[in-house]
């Protein structure tokens, strides 16, 4: 009999835990998980101040909203969408790879790799050794001949 | 009397070169391009203003719809206030705004227009109900109309006459109520 009762009872207890309001986070977020959201966002009112040191009220309403959306369960990507979609791409520390914001991927390594060939060819040609003088040709050596004997001449005249 | 003779020099490849200075060009131009937005200030007096729509937050429609254009207000003064709850000198100007706005709602001839930039709903809501506010509100969504207008911050404001070209602006809070309605007043005809 005993026994009955302590499946009822824990029949009760398992049906009272399914039917609890289960909260998206047990734990209220931590200052450091909504600030590593809060690191890759960026307050149009502030520019070039990251959203997790910005000390204005906007930037500390934004935080709380990352903190309250953090509770409601959100994950970092759906957190970032929300900004994205209520105050423009422009939030985003790393722009979205879409359209001209490509440039801003392409275009450094590209110059880097531009800059470092250019590098490599001009330090090679300094170290290359310099080529020996050329040869006289037949052409220039008419043009030798001509005037050691005009200057044999001169010096025999001297003479 | 010798003739050094010099070795051929080899330059760069040309397409090397053009490659260089395209980029060059390119650059300047974006950089160009920026510094121009940037210098530009807000939109003035004399433009025509594009199309646009707002969203508007439950409670503060327009005429049942929440959501708004500016084509569907043709032929009216459309006073558009950028505002935003965390900004103090909004404050300044926020009863009168609402003042101004009782004047001229049952004229039906003048149409005020909040525009919350850059903020949170919640603390957006308690900013209206703490203020009264009762005309038409929406985020800037995507802070696309700030963009639109290149505002520099908030508060400001843009009244924009019945053919639809924009004929004030305000940067920053409205002093006093005969403030606004001496500018309204005039664009206001029959």
């Amino acid at each position: 009999m005993k026994r009955f009762w302590i499946t009822i009872l824990m029949l009760f207890l398992s049906a009272g835990l399914l039917t609890l309001p289960v909260s998206a986070q047990e734990q209220p977020p931590t200052d450091d998980e909504v600030n590593a959201i809060a690191s890759q966002l960026y307050c149009p009112v502030c520019e070039n101040t990251p959203l997790d040191v910005c000390p204005t009220e906007a930037c500390r309403q934004w935080r709380a909203l990352i903190r309250q959306q953090l509770i409601e369960g959100k994950s970092e990507a759906e957190i970032k969408q929300y900004f994205v979609e209520n105050y423009g791409a422009r939030v985003l520390a790393e722009p979205p790879r879409t359209g001209l914001n490509w440039l801003v991927y392409v275009l450094p390594p590209a110059i880097i790799l531009l800059g470092a060939f250019i590098l490599i060819r001009t330090l090679r040609s300094w170290t290359r050794p310099s080529k020996p003088p050329a040869e006289h040709g037949p052409a220039n050596s008419g043009t030798q001949d001509e005037y050691i004997r005009q200057l044999e001449e001169e010096l025999k005249l001297r003479k | 009397m010798t003739e050094s003779i010099a070795a051929p020099r080899r330059g760069m490849p040309v397409w090397i070169q053009v490659v260089i200075w395209t980029f060059l060009l390119l650059l300047l131009v974006i950089v160009g391009i920026g510094l121009r937005r940037t210098q530009q200030g807000t939109v003035q007096p004399g433009e025509v203003i594009p199309d646009f729509t707002l969203t508007l937050f439950s409670g503060y429609e327009y005429a049942g719809a929440s959501q708004l254009s500016l084509s569907d207000l043709t032929g009216k003064v459309i006073v558009i206030n950028f505002w935003a709850s965390w900004c103090k000198p909004c404050e300044q100007e926020a009863a009168e705004l609402q003042q101004a706005w009782e004047i001229y709602q049952p004229s039906g001839r003048v149409v005020f227009l909040g525009v919350d930039y850059v903020d949170t709903e919640p603390e957006a809501r308690a900013y209206l109900k703490k203020f009264g506010i009762t005309f038409p509100n929406g985020p800037d969504l995507g802070t696309r109309l700030s963009q639109l207008f290149r505002i520099q911050g908030v508060p400001e404001t843009y009244i924009i006459d019945q053919e639809g070209v924009l004929s004030y602006v305000k940067v920053g809070p409205f002093t006093s109520l005969e403030e606004i309605t001496s500018i309204v007043d005039g664009l206001i005809r029959e």
